[in-house]
């Protein structure tokens, strides 16, 4: 099996916090690491190589420090990678993404599946995989939980569904998004690591990939981000004093005053 | 590219640095410098005192089209049951609708819908009704190809969806094909009249960062919205409104993918989305014996009993009890926080709850902001103190 | 304090930092309560390649040698000895078959313990002989094809749960300490079963069991070396794995003094923090000044085994004795100065004392090494005169 998995590098946390007297950013360390979710989706890359053996590749669109996270990739176990970088790559909205990441896996060639995290952490849409599938004429699955049989251009997953699972089967090469339920990744090992620092991983620029200049980066995206606030949170609680007796009761008596007890 | 520093009025202030969201801006050799990537967000024009930031709007490559009117709402059902999101959808869509005045239509797929009539009542001038035994299981390729064909043939100018597991999986789909912009998980949507543009909010960064967004040329303008995000109003059973029932084309529309079964996940007793009081538990309960004690105070006030992320992730409560960004988004009469610090990505799945009880022993606890009651005090007193209070009732 | 390690051994340390504390941290408390060895852990350890650090690259190991092997015995024990000394045990029961084994017995064995598949046990010690080890009585007797085994071993580390044991047994009875060879025995061999799981005051993840044989026929193939090697071997062994002992000595001394300074740092007593009393201050400062001298000493004594020096039994059980010492009074102290809630289970600190404890006491115990020492001082003085 050929597995491309679409990797995100993510600030290390979502805990942006914002000075409340200046109303500004605090950003204090925040590194960059592998988008939580797209680890789910290597690790179902590696482990399919394992059940069925073949190739995984990781691939990522961003700017050049994202080869500091695709050389992760590798020490948890992908055999290659590849960046797509180019400045003209910049500001793109999932739709250019979707676009970017779709040349990029048409690049490699004789693909069987495409995993993708179900969101990141940052945008967190969960668009780029289905939009992805849209752009290569492939089939989508989103939200599978296991992987429960994989042939020669088929596919058996069960996936999460609001009020249970579905069992769904559809022909490869497919792309499909996982879910943190399907496994656990592993950590990297200490061969990955050395084969992680001598893995050449090669960029391809806009050039090199064959899509419309005008359907990539910000001039590629549809949308437009016209304004970045920071929500308010100005209303206080009422403080209900005492010790835990009285707050108790203080609490029974409001509640009974809105007819919920 | 779109935006520029002024380096004659910079004064290496550092205050655009400070907003950026995406940390695109440095000051090198005391004047500020953009990085790679800028959006054009505004974040820093909005916060430089000496008018030193230039942003050009970008010259669009085509105008928008001027023939794309109609507000739609697509409707969601599962199993012949209308969901609640449609309606909350149409509430908002009718708004929306009125502001640009144009037509509010519902767009519905399944086999045998009981209640179609009320959609009209909820709001929607139209009914756009694809019904089909094929159609009752939620097969997403049927539904996505379906979706274009109605919206090339009949041309909306805005697109709303449900950001259930199914809207989540089949609208990009639908807005890759079309090649037009889609919004996930909108908390708010207005109306800029004079462009006739949505304005589509949604947070980031884990809720940290909220984003307004728009799709300047190509339609239709695309969101998902969570629900219980906005509330449905009463329905009006005098509203007319058309019912068009549109052939299911079963030659031209096919899936590749196929349904093979649906196993129901029956664990709870009470659905926590449906619960009118939620009794919930965080971090602070310590282990997982500790959430019998909110069973108890549960059971009490006929609550169902909730989650915020930590107490899922260490196991100490399956996933289908989590609120929050990655869990479940709740409207509750009622909502009790015991021992949940109140993180962002968890005030965002409850936060619009009608009353929120906080019990934290920490008086910094974010959670005393989101709340209406707040109990600072250790919850293992507290929590036995009220089950008494209400027994005594 | 730097050590000015490479990168290779950074990246090790790192990696077992981050398993120390993401697989290990949420379960040791429930290991130790339950006395469960964990498996999944090891499970772990092999799949991020740690098992192949101790063995040749032949081998397919990575051939990274004793600093290697402490470095990340010294992060696991930081979290858990229990679990660090179930790792450090599969080294030491694979030691002798590397050192002196035949090819053919490598490559039969050794890829699989490289790989973590497989763990291994260094069966000694006896009812009768523990710091005299010598009066070991399990016999090997010698018969067509092979050896018949017959005896009993005690408090053998990762007994019951390991595949491969190397055995020490008497073939010759009449030569004493010349007379002992050693032996590959593998789990389920006919006539070699497990006796008593032992119940033990700290370390309970890992598991101490005796070994039970009777007329428990080998092939000759399973014999390392030559016969009479036995004690030799054993001597070479320990001293190559002393250091191991050090490291997780002070991965525990490491764990309590952190465990400690957060603890002073947050409890408040008489208005402040009580990190900022002096009595309290001058523990710490001492706990501190001896966690930092036990890894110089332990780093200096695995650097010297992993070098050309031929002899280093003088260092390697300094390093043990030293660092033993203070990961006992260190986490003692600890458990002092968290006071009561240090006394109790909640609390990561009274596992960690009675961790220690053992330190002192295996793999020769502190009495026995500080004689070796002080004999190997006499040895010098005499030469000089």
């Amino acid at each position: 099996m050929n597995v491309v998995v679409c990797l995100k590098q993510v600030p290390g946390t979502t805990e942006v916090k914002i000075d409340p007297q200046t109303n500004t950013l605090i950003r204090q360390g925040i590194e960059n690491i592998i988008n939580p979710l797209d680890s789910y989706a290597l690790e179902e890359g590696v482990r399919i190589r394992e059940r069925y053996g073949g190739k995984v590749t990781a691939i990522s669109m961003g700017p050049p420090q994202a080869e500091e996270m695709l050389k992760e990739a590798i020490s948890l176990g992908a055999d290659g990678a590849v960046l797509l970088s180019d400045r003209d790559f910049a500001g793109a909205d999932t739709w250019a993404t979707a676009g970017t990441l779709a040349a990029g896996v048409r690049k490699l060639q004789q693909t069987d599946i495409v995993i993708c995290g179900r969101q990141t952490l940052d945008g967190d849409t969960g668009q780029v995989g289905p939009e992805v599938a849209e752009m290569l004429g492939i089939p989508f699955v989103a939200y599978v939980s296991r992987i429960e049989e994989m042939a020669e251009g088929y596919i058996r997953v069960q996936r999460m569904v609001e009020d249970g699972h579905e069992i769904i089967e559809s022909p490869l090469p497919a792309v499909i998004t996982v879910v943190k339920e399907i496994n656990t990744p592993r950590l990297p090992s200490l061969r990955g690591i050395a084969m992680s620092k001598r893995t050449v991983i090669p960029t391809w620029t806009a050039g090199e990939l064959d899509i419309e200049q005008d359907k990539i980066g910000l001039a590629g995206s549809a949308t437009r981000v016209v304004k970045i606030f920071f929500p308010q949170r100005d209303c206080q609680a009422e403080i209900l004093q005492g010790d835990p007796e009285s707050q108790a009761e203080r609490l029974v008596s409001k509640l009974k005053e809105a007819g919920l007890v | 590219m779109g935006i520029r520093i002024e380096l004659d009025s910079c004064v290496g202030c550092g205050s655009c640095v400070a907003v950026c969201p995406f940390d695109l801006l440095e000051i090198v050799d005391d004047k500020a410098r953009v990085k790679e990537g800028c959006t054009l967000c505004g974040a820093c024009y909005e916060a430089c005192s000496y008018e030193a930031i230039q942003i050009d709007a970008i010259p669009e490559a085509e105008a928008a089209s001027d023939s794309h009117r109609g507000i739609w709402v697509f409707a969601e059902a599962r199993n012949g049951q209308l969901k609640e999101v449609a309606y909350e959808l149409l509430s908002k869509g009718r708004e929306l609708a009125d502001s640009l005045d144009t037509e509010l239509s519902a767009v519905c797929f399944g086999h045998d819908i009981a209640g179609i009539d009320r959609l009209i009542a909820g709001g929607a001038d139209k009914v756009y009704l694809v019904d089909s035994p094929e159609l009752n299981s939620n097969a997403e390729d049927l539904y996505t190809r379906q979706m274009v064909e109605l919206i090339q043939q009949y041309q909306p100018e805005i697109v709303i969806a449900g950001a259930t597991s199914l809207g989540r999986s089949f609208i990009p789909r639908v807005a890759a094909i079309l090649g037009t912009g889609l919004t996930a998980d909108c908390t708010a949507l207005e109306i800029d009249n004079e462009k006739r543009l949505l304005l589509q909010t949604r947070p980031t960064f884990g809720g940290n960062i909220m984003a307004t967004i728009i799709c300047p040329v190509k339609r239709p303008q695309m969101s998902t919205v969570r629900p219980r995000v906005f509330k449905a109003s009463a329905p009006d059973a005098g509203r007319q409104g058309q019912i068009i029932r549109v052939d299911f084309d079963r030659e031209h529309i096919t899936s590749k993918t196929r349904l093979l079964n649906f196993v129901e996940d029956i664990t709870e007793t009470v659905k926590i989305e449906e619960a009118d009081i939620i009794v919930s538990g965080g971090r602070g309960l310590g282990k997982a014996e500790n959430f019998q004690l909110l069973e108890e105070l549960a059971a009490k006030l006929g609550a169902a009993l909730g989650a915020s992320r930590p107490p899922v992730d260490e196991g100490w409560l399956p996933y289908s009890h989590q609120v929050g960004q990655t869990g479940k988004t709740v409207c509750p009469r009622l909502y009790i926080a015991c021992g949940i610090s109140g993180a962002i990505q968890h005030l965002a799945g409850m936060q619009t709850s009608d009353i929120i009880v906080a019990i934290n022993d920490d008086p910094n606890a974010p959670i005393f902001e989101a709340a209406t009651y707040g109990i600072i005090g250790d919850l293992f007193k507290v929590v036995p103190m009220l089950i008494e209070k209400l027994k005594a009732q | 304090m730097e050590h000015f390690l490479n990168d290779d051994q950074k990246t090790i340390k790192g990696l077992a930092r981050r398993i120390a504390e993401e697989r290990i941290l949420p379960v040791r408390a429930e290991l130790d309560e339950k006395e469960e060895f964990p498996w999944a852990i090891m499970k772990d350890l092999a799949e991020a390649d740690m098992f192949r650090i101790f063995i040749p690259e032949e081998y397919e190991g990575l051939g990274g040698g004793c600093l290697g092997l402490c470095l990340v015995v010294e992060e696991l024990s930081r979290i858990c000895s229990g679990v660090a000394v179930s790792y450090a045990a599969s080294a030491l029961g694979c030691f002798i078959l590397m050192d002196y084994g035949s090819d053919a017995q490598k490559q039969q064995y050794l890829p699989d313990i490289a790989a973590g598949k497989r763990l291994t046990a260094f069966a000694l010690t006896e009812p009768t002989a523990g710091s005299d080890a010598s009066a070991i009585r399990t016999t090997a007797e010698k018969v067509d094809g092979g050896y018949v085994l017959n005896g009993t071993k005690q408090f053998i580390t990762n007994g019951g749960e390991a595949e491969i044991y190397t055995v020490i047994a008497l073939t010759d009875k009449s030569r004493g300490a010349r007379g002992a060879s050693a032996f590959l025995v593998e789990k389920d061999t006919p006539g070699f079963s497990f006796g008593k799981k032992e119940k033990k005051m700290g370390i309970r993840a890992s598991s101490t069991s005796e070994l039970v044989f009777r007329n428990c026929l080998v092939s000759e193939e399973n014999l390392i070396g030559k016969e009479g090697m036995g004690f030799i071997m054993t001597m070479k062994l320990l001293d190559r794995s002393r250091p191991g002992i050090g490291a997780q000595a002070l991965g525990l001394a490491q764990g309590a003094l952190e465990a400690t300074v957060d603890y002073a740092r947050q409890r408040v007593q008489f208005g402040h923090p009580i990190i900022a009393q002096p009595v309290v201050q001058d523990m710490l400062a001492d706990m501190a000044i001896h966690v930092e001298a036990a890894r110089a000493l332990v780093y200096a004594a695995a650097r010297t085994v992993d070098s050309e020096v031929k002899s280093f039994t003088e260092e390697s059980a300094m390093a043990k004795v030293f660092a033993s010492d203070v990961a006992m009074k260190v986490a003692t102290d600890a458990v002092q100065i968290c006071g009561g809630a240090g006394y109790m289970k909640d609390y990561p600190i009274e596992k960690m004392m009675r961790d220690a404890k053992i330190t002192q006491i295996y793999e020769g115990s502190n009495q026995v090494l500080r004689n070796a020492i002080a004999i190997e001082l006499r040895k010098r003085k005499a030469r000089t005169e």
